[in-house]
């Protein structure tokens, strides 16, 4: 697939692929993703904002250059803001593909790491040589001017330019605890959220620190995701008890998907308040909360990819993926969408039936 | 108004380390806030948020558009969210103040930068914060520091006078957009007060005359209690209006 290689939040041609119910694909503008809303529906997005969690310095005990990408945290209080699990990069920037990245020296613990302004250093090396957790010194309120002033957006190569912060945030963005940009969000703005609400549908946030999508070494990205802390406020988890009686919920964004699912009770209610998320998503994956999914274009293989069979066999993935490339779809943050209704069972074909 | 009622309450204002700011700060800290604020200069900065526990200051320009979300990161860090954000900071444009005529265009850039462009951006920001305040039922608000310059034509105030309008007229029609997200956007004149800026614009002004920015806090601390119980403080009224 076709990467969309400018940081553009909703271009005007942008596409939504929907795969109803019964599996039946269909080609649509994303701007229309409103007439998909029905009454009684509850629309979840994730409003985390993005953190700029890229962080460039030195590796102090070699003096080689690092690039140090945050990429987990343990809770989404402020004070945890002092340890973060992180993958370390050699020499170089986003321009470089990821997999073609130099290596950082030996990682060990105790090296001292200088990161801009910040001071840090590394307290653990974790299940894989570039993955540890580091430490930063200082005050609370010095770490976070730190991360703030000095932290660039992680970015991948196929954008050619350097990202802008504000590229990153998506319009409801609030709490800025994304690792990378919750970008199914990206399709919101104040004007569809305006849309979803004149159609008698309901609209509510959680809050859910989007991980890193890919590392660039396949060791590193069977790790993916990490453990992702979030939150549901109860207006939210109100809310999405109410819906669930009356139409489907519909989940802006895999995070939405972990996030429900990890708090779901058995009656497909959500217990409200904090906590992390570390199941893993795929095919044998039975929903309890959702009932539809909006998403990225994702590639066979990722992690986001199986959380999308939860939603449908991968017949109607198949097709899926082949109507999209029939149509020119483009893939990552910037590129169109998918409107995955789950499965309905009644609908299935006799040999899938229970 | 007496007393902490606005324990829980969660406030950032920007140019908070002098005159209407720093005195807004005093008196939400007073009524109970927990209070962010934003300057330019770091010494002065440190020295606002020494003495007053709880308080975080910010060090950011909120003129230049690469520091807003850096600004609004650490508010929203400081905060744990948002509840009321005051655009406070102000530029005169040209010091002394001189007629439209005699005014550079960089000074009027820089009026525009800070009175408008600086607001607009900043909450524009953290409007993420605020629509997820509203949703959790904490009637969230801007106030957006206004000036009768806003609306009167006074010789000298052009660049002010003008960038005020734009700030004022912004405000309106926000609020107006955002009535469906449960924010409230008010701009609001305290008055002419006994500011740094005021003796900036009018060195020869008879300080007697001049509203205390005390009083002037204390009045606009009234408005967003007032914005808080109900949300039924109108927009584009001087703060007499909306307490009357």
């Amino acid at each position: 697939m076709i990467p969309a290689g400018v940081p553009v939040q909703r271009t005007a041609g942008a596409r939504l692929l929907v795969v109803d119910a019964n599996g039946a694909v269909t080609d649509h503008a994303r701007a229309r993703f409103p007439d998909l809303v029905r009454m009684g529906d509850v629309v979840v997005a994730n409003d985390a904002a993005t953190l700029p969690a890229s962080l460039f310095g030195c590796h102090m005990p070699t003096g080689a250059a690092v690039e140090v990408r945050l990429a987990g945290r343990e809770s989404l209080s402020l004070e945890s803001v002092r340890r973060f699990v992180a993958v370390v990069f050699g020499a170089g920037d986003f321009r470089t593909p990821t997999e073609h990245r130099p290596h950082p020296p030996v990682l060990q613990p105790g090296d001292a790491l200088q990161l801009g302004p910040l001071r840090a250093n590394i307290v653990r090396v974790l299940a894989h040589p570039r993955l540890i957790e580091v430490g930063f010194l200082g005050s609370v309120p010095e770490i976070w001017e730190g991360l703030a002033r000095h932290g660039r957006p992680i970015q991948y190569a196929y954008l050619s330019d350097p990202l802008a912060i504000w590229n990153t945030w998506t319009r409801i963005g609030s709490q800025p605890v994304a690792f990378e940009p919750p970008s199914a969000g990206f399709l919101l703005d104040w004007t569809v959220i305006q849309s979803i609400r004149s159609r008698g549908a309901r609209f509510a946030t959680l809050t859910h620190a989007a991980g890193i999508s890919s590392t660039g070494d396949p060791d590193l990205d069977r790790l993916l995701p990490f453990d992702e802390p979030y939150y549901i406020p109860s207006s939210a988890a109100k809310l999405i008890e109410a819906g669930g009686h009356r139409g489907r919920v519909i989940a802006i964004g895999t995070t939405v998907v972990r996030a429900l699912e990890h708090a779901a009770r058995p009656d497909g209610s959500v217990r409200a308040g904090e906590g992390t998320a570390t199941q893993r998503l795929g095919p044998l994956t039975r929903l309890r909360v959702v009932d539809a999914i909006v998403s990225g274009m994702h590639e066979r293989g990722t992690s986001h990819y199986e959380l999308l069979r939860a939603f449908q066999d991968d017949e109607a993935l198949d097709r899926m993926n082949r109507v999209a490339d029939a149509h020119g779809y483009r893939g990552h943050e910037f590129g169109d969408s998918v409107f995955l209704a789950r499965r309905d069972a009644r609908a299935r074909s006799p040999q899938y039936a229970a | 108004m007496t007393g902490r009622h606005m324990q829980g309450l969660r406030a950032a204002i920007t140019g908070g380390t002098s005159g209407l700011g720093l005195a807004l700060v005093n008196e939400l800290l007073r009524r109970g806030a927990r209070v962010a604020f934003v300057a330019r200069n770091r010494e002065a900065v440190e020295q606002a948020s020494r003495g007053r526990p709880g308080v975080h200051g910010i060090v950011g320009d909120i003129s230049r558009k690469e520091e807003i979300h850096p600004i609004a990161i650490q508010v929203l860090a400081a905060l744990d969210g948002l509840d009321v954000l005051v655009n406070n900071a102000s530029s005169l444009g040209p010091v002394p103040l001189v007629p439209l005529a005699d005014t550079d265009c960089e000074d009027l850039d820089l009026a525009l930068a800070t009175n408008v462009l600086g607001p607009f951006r900043l909450t524009k920001a953290l409007l993420g914060s605020l629509a997820a305040a509203a949703r959790d039922g904490r009637h969230p608000l801007v106030v957006n520091v206004s000036s009768d310059a806003a609306t009167n034509p006074y010789p000298k105030w052009g660049a002010y006078g003008a960038s005020k309008a734009a700030l004022h007229h912004l405000s309106r029609i926000w609020d107006a957009e955002l009535t469906d997200e449960g924010i409230r956007v008010l701009s609001i004149d305290p008055g002419d007060m006994d500011t740094a800026l005021h003796a900036l614009a009018v060195p020869d002004a008879d300080r007697s005359t001049l509203k205390r920015p005390e009083i002037a806090a204390r009045d606009l601390a009234d408005v967003i209690a007032a914005s808080l119980r109900a949300g039924t403080a109108r927009d584009g009224a001087t703060v007499q209006e909306v307490l009357r």
